[in-house]
């Protein structure tokens, strides 16, 4: 960017094709400035003195430009207003078709009968009935398995509860689902132990002196949750 | 006069009995989609051979320990810096660095000799977050995606455990490789202690963010409760390099006017 001088003179307003002259300013800006000040001889000081502002203004901005052309430039890419429109609304059905939820439960139950977590999620109920349900030949060895995987919950349990006990608030949330949830599983595990009566008692025996014996250990477990709740 | 159509046929059905013809399936865009010929068969060999050997090998085969920067656009404000901690958080093993006018191109070769895996740049628009940037570092591929929708995290907090990672419904080649770019950025041996999962479900090329904690109630039933930052993302583009807007080699871009035509044609 160069800059240059336009001068008008009156004389000449009969011809605006001569109306400008024009002069090419030096790129040193003091030799400029010069420039200005024997170009402009016998104009007004005051004109003068607001040319040669100008020029430093006009100046300082073409630094700037060119510092800036180096940088990074941002690009601006119009929205287009309809489009915006048409992904919104794609978006939100796309939303409730998702279910996302349940489709998280779902993945996370298969994962569970995949056996991905390993022992630390046991299910008395569940695993007594497939005992059950499944040859009885082999129930002693079954029920030796349960006594050491009850062992093992027990433990697993106990270790789960104390690790969760860090952080209580969560806890104070989970408290709804986990007592509705126990209750719920209190309940079933009293109805499957009244619907067999016929089955094995030796097998329930030990069973049934493990399974009160874990209830207790919850109910210990949320009462103290309980009372910070109430406090 | 819908709902007199309907007794009609129930009556029918109930008539007939066992010989009633099946119920009629309604139809939902899931199933009218256009059949993509890049659907990821669970068993194609090649597929499996590509996995092997593409970029996110070293990760799937336990090599490399996945570390993240998280960054933004210059200028960030408050929503997205906010949004930023919190997906620190959320990600374990990232780093959360400000960019004070500092190039992309030239971040990259640093964050490679400091041995980081993958770069996070969140893009910012009027105050709220509208792109990310997410590349994975050693020459991995780079995809660029528009964030809309994006809720910050209320009062809950994240534990440090390694959550679990639910990708959902990523079929064609191109959606494998986007999904695995994101399993990329969790370590890989979750820690079930934490009970912590991050879900990334696709849905019409629209993929949706969440982070839950769950507890199973009992065999069949699970608990979830959501904890953390949600935001959905659209993919825009996907380059083969690092980041390059220029002279990189891309290998998908969302063309509005060819891509955008049938309601039913999805690409992810």
């Amino acid at each position: 960017g160069r800059c240059y001088l336009y001068m008008k003179t009156i004389e000449r307003a009969a011809f605006p094709r001569r109306l400008w002259e024009r002069v090419l300013l030096s790129k040193n800006y003091e030799k400029a400035l010069e420039e200005i000040d024997e170009n402009l001889i016998y104009w007004p000081r005051f004109i003068r003195h607001k040319c040669k502002q100008r020029f430093t203004k006009i100046t300082q901005y073409l630094i700037r430009i060119r510092k800036l052309t180096l940088k990074r430039q941002r690009k601006i890419v119009p929205l287009r207003r309809k489009i915006e429109r048409r992904e919104k609304r794609r978006e939100e059905k796309a939303l409730v078709a998702a279910q996302l939820d349940n489709a998280i439960e779902k993945e996370l139950l298969e994962r569970l009968k995949q056996d991905t977590y390993g022992d630390i999620y046991n299910f008395p109920i569940h695993a007594f009935d497939k005992a059950l349900q499944q040859q009885e030949a082999e129930s002693e060895s079954e029920s030796d398995a349960e006594k050491e995987e009850e062992d093992e919950e027990d433990v697993d349990q106990r270790e789960f509860v104390e690790a969760d006990d860090s952080d209580i608030s969560d806890f104070e949330d989970m408290d709804k689902l986990e007592t509705s949830s126990e209750e719920e599983e209190e309940e079933v595990e009293k109805k499957a132990s009244r619907s067999k009566p016929k089955g094995k008692t030796p097998l329930k025996g030990p069973a049934r002196r493990k399974r009160p014996y874990i209830e207790i250990e919850y109910e210990e477990e949320t009462e103290p949750s309980a009372k910070t709740k109430a406090a | 006069e819908k709902l007199a159509l309907k007794k009609k046929r129930r009556k029918e059905r109930e008539a007939l009995g066992d010989k009633a013809p099946p119920k009629a399936i309604p139809k939902t865009i899931e199933n009218q989609r256009v059949y993509d010929e890049t659907t990821v068969d669970p068993n194609d060999e090649e597929v499996a051979f590509d996995e092997a050997t593409d970029e996110f090998a070293p990760y799937f085969n336990r090599q490399t320990v996945p570390k993240i920067l998280i960054t933004t656009s210059d200028r960030p404000r408050g929503r997205t810096v906010r949004f930023c901690e919190q997906l620190s958080t959320v990600i374990p093993n990232s780093h959360v660095y400000y960019r004070r006018g500092l190039a992309l191109k030239k971040i990259i070769p640093q964050c490679i000799a400091r041995d980081f895996t993958d770069l996070i740049v969140i893009n910012e628009d009027r105050k709220i977050p509208n792109g990310l940037v997410l590349s994975h570092l050693p020459d991995g591929p780079t995809a660029h995606f528009r964030m809309s929708s994006v809720r910050l995290r209320k009062e809950i907090k994240p534990t440090e455990h390694v959550p679990e990672v639910i990708l959902n419904n990523f079929t064609t080649r191109l959606g494998h490789s986007v999904g695995r770019m994101f399993a990329a950025l969790f370590p890989h041996d979750p820690q079930f202690i934490g009970r912590q999962v991050a879900t990334f479900h696709n849905q019409r090329d629209y993929i949706f963010f969440r982070f839950h904690r769950y507890i199973f109630k009992s065999e069949k039933k699970v608990g979830i409760q959501e904890l953390g930052p949600r935001f959905t993302l659209k993919l825009r583009s996907l380059q083969k390099g690092t980041f390059d807007s220029k002279f990189g080699e891309y290998e998908w871009i969302h063309k509005r006017r060819e891509m955008d035509t049938s309601r039913r044609k999805f690409h992810l």
